[in-house]
């Protein structure tokens, strides 16, 4: 199993966020888990990536047999977990390239392969930006400074085709963006599916779902995942709303 | 006046060591101007914390080094010129406040264009040298300007005349050893004058740094004057030694549309203390002065600012940068002053502070004074520490924590650092960045 989520506790500022989330991500999966907003999702998506606001009280988290939490968020984005950025972060002064080839090569060496050079990565790069269709332009521009909610987005899956992760989270990649940098973003993470990557898509709405067909739809209510389900769950979702899994939760509570 | 000059080095005796302040050959003027700089220092001594100008910085340890003022014999060092010698620039050497002509490197200097030490210009030139030499009226307000004022013997003359272009930056290296004066740390006085005239183009580069390790103060004046329509580029680098201080006083006048930028980098010293006076004294001038701090240790680096608004349509931007680490302590205090008539007036002062330990400290004044009623006048000033979102950021790329914060701090830094126009200044305080931050080799293969 590649991702093996049990019974995790978390809080921020004092308040309990996530009161025992369960979730088990096999290699080759997708898997989406919605919510309404407060629900828990992008704190779900911090605490993987090792955000210290964080605290987690309880639980444990497996990533390859290995505990997750125990790590600084460098070394578990070089064992292959990626967050892309609800809110991606501008970096005044750091060039998008020169900073992802600093991440990349960090990587590389963390997994005992030889560093790329500025020829390799540049060969790379160019092939990668293709596939979110990216302007090239942005590759020289300051990290994120000055991009669009859309560019900001794209840049997110731009950065997730370079690294290669085995795990891709994505925090609602899909807000801010219209119809068409939704299908790009899509395409770009559909193009890098496969059987030995997995992804755990946290979206509010069904849309995105349309494109990065998941193999399992959870939901994510008040820190708990309170129902799983095939991908027709995200459909009765978007017909019913949430509340009646609200409803749920209360006569359960 | 034989009598005169007894009676001010009685006064300044507790400090200059007994030195007459007249020097043969010298204007009626300049021998006034000394007495009454004399005068003044001997009145007023070293400014204590109680005095605005000063209060954040605490210049008691300079005072207590009891520094004498250094003979003037030493040797530059070979190996030390070639070490802070810029490729591609000319190069004049100034050591212990004494110009060093036989390690002057000048090729081809376009006809009229004067470079020559000061004390042989106010012989051979008195005129010229009169013309422009303690005509600020910024001099006569700090205690360091009228110490060297009264104390100055050498230093440096560059004339640009009108019309014509210095093809090569020039470098005025100027150097201080800690060599004792009998048992007590030197004190040099270099005082440096350059006049750019109208329509005419210069690019200087003042280098201060240090034979040896060890006490010393470097106690020096830059006087620039860029005439009407001249296109002025002046780097200041400062990289005293770490037990140093250095007090130094720029002040410039710029014309008619001048356009004139200054960039300042200090980097050493104990205690640094920069006097920047920048009066722009003509219609159209435009003035650019941005700085750099890097502290660590108990480095204090102190800038204080004064910006003359004199005359109409005239833009002054400012940018400087601190970054400090350990308990270390920056102070800047900035004021723009718009006079009466200066209207359209443009002018921006910003200034922005890292803090990298919590020991660290920084003082933030940024002050406006305008007497216009049609400018464009803004200020800001920022202390704060790396950006935790974008460190989290980066580390979730895989770019570890350390690696993270040097390429946010370089980041940072290199925002003045990108803006120096000479391209060997620009590549030395690069490589400074990566070897002062501690992951600088990341930085370096990064960016």
């Amino acid at each position: 199993m590649l991702l093996e989520i049990k019974n995790l506790h978390a809080k921020v500022e004092g308040r309990e966020i996530l009161r025992g989330v369960d979730l088990q991500v096999n290699a080759g999966e997708v898997h989406a888990i919605m919510g309404p907003n407060g629900s828990g999702k992008s704190t779900l998506a911090q605490v993987l990536a090792g955000r210290d606001e964080y605290e987690v009280t309880e639980g444990q988290v497996l990533f390859n047999g290995q505990d997750l939490l125990e790590m600084a968020p460098e070394d578990r984005a070089r064992e292959g977990v990626f967050l892309a950025f609800q809110y991606p972060v501008e970096i005044p002064g750091v060039s998008n390239t020169y900073f992802l080839k600093a991440a990349l090569n960090a990587t590389r060496k963390h997994r005992g392969q030889p560093e790329l050079d500025a020829i390799q990565f540049l060969k790379l790069v160019r092939e990668k930006v293709k596939l979110v269709g990216m302007d090239e332009s942005l590759l020289q521009r300051p990290v994120n400074e000055g991009f669009s909610g859309g560019e900001k987005k794209r840049n997110e899956i731009f950065h997730m085709a370079v690294l290669e992760p085995v795990l891709g989270v994505l925090d609602e990649t899909d807000s801010g963006l219209d119809i068409d940098a939704l299908k790009i973003v899509a395409d770009g993470v559909n193009t890098l599916r496969g059987k030995d990557r997995a992804f755990v898509v946290i979206t509010h709405y069904q849309r995105l779902l349309n494109y990065i067909v998941p193999d399992f739809v959870h939901v994510l209510l008040d820190g708990k995942i309170v129902r799983s389900g095939g991908k027709e769950l995200a459909l009765e979702l978007e017909q019913k709303g949430y509340s009646w899994l609200e409803q749920g939760v209360g006569a359960s509570a | 006046m034989s009598t005169e000059g007894t009676k001010t080095a009685t006064i300044a005796a507790p400090f200059v060591g007994g030195r007459p302040v007249n020097r043969a050959g010298e204007s009626a003027r300049l021998a006034t101007l000394r007495a009454s700089a004399a005068e003044s220092w001997a009145a007023r001594g070293f400014p204590s914390i109680h005095e605005e100008a000063y209060r954040f910085t605490n210049v008691a340890p300079i005072e207590k080094a009891g520094c004498r003022p250094a003979p003037g014999t030493t040797v530059p060092d070979a190996d030390t010129l070639t070490r802070l010698s810029y490729d591609g620039c000319d190069r004049i050497v100034i050591c212990d406040g004494r110009f060093e002509p036989s390690f002057s490197r000048l090729e081809g200097l376009p006809a009229g264009v004067l470079v020559s030490g000061l004390a042989e210009a106010s012989a051979s030139q008195a005129e010229l040298v009169d013309r422009y030499l303690h005509r600020a009226e910024a001099l006569a307000d700090g205690p360091f300007a009228a110490l060297n004022t009264a104390m100055f013997e050498d230093g440096a003359f560059v004339y640009v005349p009108r019309g014509v272009t210095l093809v090569r930056p020039l470098q005025v290296i100027v150097l201080s050893t800690a060599e004792r004066v009998e048992t007590s740390p030197p004190v040099a006085f270099p005082r440096l004058l350059l006049v750019v005239e109208e329509n005419a183009e210069a690019k200087i580069i003042e280098t201060y740094a240090a034979h040896d390790e060890g006490t010393y103060w470097t106690c020096a004046v830059t006087e620039i004057w860029a005439g009407d329509s001249a296109r002025v580029e002046h780097y200041k680098i400062q990289r005293e030694g770490f037990e140093a201080f250095h007090t130094a006083t720029q002040t410039v006048r710029t014309g008619r549309r001048t356009a004139f930028s200054s960039h300042c980098v200090s980097l050493g010293a104990a205690i640094a203390r920069h006097d920047v006076n920048a009066t722009l004294d003509g219609e159209g001038g435009d003035a650019i002065l941005n700085g750099l701090y890097m502290l660590s240790g108990a480095q204090l680096c102190d800038t204080h600012m004064q910006v003359e608004h004199r005359q109409p349509h005239c833009s002054s931007h400012e940018l400087y940068k601190g970054v400090l680490e350990g308990k270390s302590r920056g102070v800047f205090s900035g004021k723009i002053h718009v006079h009466p008539g200066a209207q359209k007036t443009d002018a921006k002062q910003t200034n922005r502070n890292l803090l990298l330990s919590k020991d660290a400290l920084a003082n933030s004044q940024p002050q406006l004074e305008i007497y216009a009623d049609d400018v464009k006048c803004t200020h800001g000033s920022t202390v704060g520490q790396l950006d935790a979102d974008a460190v989290f950021y980066l580390r979730s790329r895989g770019i570890g924590v350390d690696a993270a914060k040097s390429l946010l701090t370089y980041a940072f830094a290199s925002d003045v650092v990108e803006r120096i126009g000479i391209d060997a200044v620009r590549h030395d305080m690069e490589a400074f960045l990566f070897s002062w931050l501690p992951m600088g080799d990341v930085v370096r293969d990064a960016v």
